[in-house]
């Protein structure tokens, strides 16, 4: 995006900065007042998650900033997707379908959410059904929306059973060679990638997504 | 075992512990046994009976230190068995086995906003007050009701004589009510605990620590705006999040120092959620985490106390800055950190303990155990690290008991 007006620098520059109040200001201003075409706002939004997403690759950013960016998205695509008429240019191009949750008897999803962030800033499709989910959910998510990689979240060392057991019910349902699985959390390592018998394992949101590129053929 | 041999293998075991702490060699590498849920798989019996059968929870607690006979023990029962303590208060931020979860599971936290951004104020100004009107009744049942207290700053004269009605509403008599049962069983629970510990000291085994405590920052993130609520608040709260951290700081000390000094254990453990490398620039963690930690720390420190923080997850980037405590005065517990680096970083500072990896003590082997704990005596106890050697954060739930073994026999074989 190197044709940017000054107006559309400031907004991509003011989130990538965590300005947050001058950020939604101006994305609203542009919305509303102004009559912004709805998707060239919400283009410019993830330009500047691309700057965040970089600056956290690189360890300037951390949790806090992804958290904040992550809720500044969500409030600007609040407003902005009522405004979407047709014709106004379609989604952007997805490398690949995630899908992606948190194991049975686990709870914690600021991990996982993270790297749906991240995916979804780097051109993944994401789906993420959420916390303490059944094996049986994973299943019948994936029977009807098909993805090409399944990640499985987990803080816990009761998910490493859990984990186990879903990948086990992938195989006897006879989807495991439809698709890549990797899993991460906390307490995720080697050790616990044989023993659940994933494909790989990331210790970060950052290593997923290096994944999923490799795994779906992407150029980083 | 008789009494006087027992009390000197006390003496002996704490003297493990103290010349940790002083940073002096002792005669063998300390070995602590730390549990939660794992004393349930060890007995046999399900995470609700732990929960709920003070004499059953003793009795496996018992055998387990006598099998395996450390230098120090956790608090084995108080750590588990809140079960009816729970019940009786009506906790809502935790969910337990009988009350959404399944009699084999953990208790686990709910982490919810339970103080509102805009709560700052409130909270700042009359810290007492937030907790009866407000932080309570949201976090317990058995005070819902408090709501309706007044307002005591301020009240004077006949005003005061007046007031005191509002104790005739029956919504606070029921809440009084609740909370005097609630006590009642807290009070056994605790009398449990004190009977148990004592018991262990009498066959020889001294505890880990006395009490527990908090940072402030993780104190403010876990029990009121929650993990999201409180990133966001470092952009769009920060002066009033830093104005409580100071404030937090002080009462937290009140707390900690009486009950640290009234169960004659110096040692106060606390673990630490949120300081992490991962969760925080360096920037951030020096603004709002460390500071007012570290003014905790030096209070409890003044007084004699131990602090033993639980540095959870990967800290190794914060090591050069929590290196500054005053040298032979704390025990840092590391879970996920290098301990070589840690050592290396902080040998001549601290006492360290940990930190076997919950992925190798539930998936692993014997001999993997074994090889762990090997490298943790050769890279830290043989080069002069004051080393207490313990699980990562105690014994997971999940460990099988043949690596419980390997832990310790690898200690007595590898390090006296
Ligand atoms: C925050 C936290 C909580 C919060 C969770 C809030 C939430 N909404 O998620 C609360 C307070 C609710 C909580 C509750 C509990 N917790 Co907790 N919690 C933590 C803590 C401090 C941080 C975890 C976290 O969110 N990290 C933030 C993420 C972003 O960091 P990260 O790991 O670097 O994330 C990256 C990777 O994990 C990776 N990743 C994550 N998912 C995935 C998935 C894939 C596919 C890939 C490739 C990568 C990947 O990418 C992420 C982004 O870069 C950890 C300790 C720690 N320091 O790790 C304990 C910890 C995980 N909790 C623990 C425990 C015990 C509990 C409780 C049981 C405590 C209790 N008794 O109540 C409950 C359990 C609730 C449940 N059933 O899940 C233990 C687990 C121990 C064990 N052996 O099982 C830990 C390790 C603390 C400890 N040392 O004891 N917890």
């Amino acid at each position: 995006m190197n044709d940017m007006t000054d107006e559309e620098r400031q907004l991509v520059e003011w989130l990538a900065d965590m300005n947050e109040d001058d950020a939604l200001a101006l994305a609203k201003r542009m919305l509303l007042e102004d009559k912004k075409n709805p998707m060239r706002v919400l283009e410019l939004c993830r330009a500047a998650m691309d700057i965040v997403g970089k600056r956290f690759e690189e360890g300037e950013y951390f949790l806090p900033e992804l958290v904040l960016a992550g809720e500044m998205l969500e409030t600007i695509g609040a407003i902005a997707k009522p405004l979407i008429k047709l014709g106004d240019g379609g989604e952007a191009k997805k490398h690949g379908k995630v899908l992606i949750g948190t194991v049975h008897g686990d709870l914690h999803d600021i991990g996982k959410n993270i790297v749906s962030f991240m995916l979804d800033i780097n051109g993944f499709e994401v789906k993420d059904i959420g916390v303490d989910v059944p094996v049986r959910t994973f299943i019948d998510e994936i029977n009807t929306w098909q993805p090409d990689v399944v990640g499985l979240s987990g803080f816990l060392t009761l998910a490493f059973e859990s984990m186990k057991e879903t990948i086990a019910a992938f195989e006897s349902a006879g989807m495991r060679d439809k698709f890549k699985v990797m899993i991460g959390g906390g307490q995720i390592d080697d050790t616990v990638k044989n023993y659940t018998g994933a494909d790989a394992f990331g210790v970060n949101a950052v290593e997923a997504v290096a994944l999923c590129r490799r795994w779906m053929g992407v150029a980083a | 075992m008789n009494a006087p041999a027992a009390s000197a293998a006390y003496d002996q075991r704490w003297q493990r512990i103290q010349d940790c702490i002083n940073l002096k060699q002792p005669d063998r590498m300390p070995v602590a046994l730390y549990s939660t849920f794992w004393l349930a798989k060890y007995g046999g019996i399900t995470c609700k009976q732990l929960m709920y059968d003070y004499e059953k929870t003793k009795e496996i607690a018992e055998r387990a230190v006598l099998e395996f006979e450390p230098d120090v023990i956790s608090t084995l029962l108080l750590t588990v068995a809140s079960g009816r303590s729970l019940e009786a208060i009506g906790f809502k931020q935790l969910q337990w086995p009988g009350h959404g979860v399944g009699d084999n599971q953990p208790f686990q936290y709910l982490d919810r906003e339970y103080m509102k951004a805009d709560e700052y104020d409130e909270f700042i100004f009359d810290p007492t007050g937030y907790y009866l009107h407000t932080y309570l009744p949201r976090v317990a049942e058995a005070f819902e009701g408090f709501e309706e207290l007044p307002n005591f700053p301020g009240l004077h004269y006949f005003r005061l004589v007046g007031s005191v009605r509002s104790f005739a509403n029956p919504r606070v008599r029921a809440a009084f009510e609740n909370v005097f049962k609630a006590a009642e069983e807290s009070e056994r629970f605790f009398q449990h605990h004190v009977q148990f510990m004592a018991r262990m000291a009498s066959l020889g085994y001294p505890a880990t620590n006395g009490t527990t405590g908090v940072s402030p920052y993780d104190f403010i993130a876990d029990y009121f705006r929650g993990a999201t609520g409180m990133m966001k608040d470092l952009f769009r709260n920060k002066d009033k999040l830093l104005q409580l951290l100071d404030k937090v700081a002080v009462f937290l000390l009140r707390q900690i120092i009486p009950t640290a000094k009234a169960s004659g254990n110096p040692i106060v453990f606390i673990p630490i959620h949120w300081a992490p490398d991962a969760f925080m620039s360096p920037k951030q963690f020096e603004t709002f985490w460390w500071p007012s930690f570290r003014k905790m720390l030096i209070g409890l420190i003044d007084v004699g106390l131990v602090p033993m923080p639980l540095w959870e997850a990967d800290c190794t980037k914060r090591l050069e800055v929590i290196k500054d405590v005053p040298a032979g005065k704390c025990i840092y517990w590391f879970e996920r950190t290098d301990m070589v680096k840690a050592f290396e970083v902080l040998g001549d500072v601290v006492a360290l303990r940990g930190n076997l990896s919950p992925s190798l003590l539930t998936t692993g082997k014997p001999d993997e155990v074994d090889a762990a704990v090997k490298h943790l005596v050769d890279n830290v106890w043989n080069q002069g690290g004051k080393l207490i050697l313990d699980a990562a954060f105690g014994l997971p739930d999940e460990t099988p008991v043949e690596n419980v073994r390997a832990m310790f026999d690898a200690a007595r074989k590898y390090a006296g």
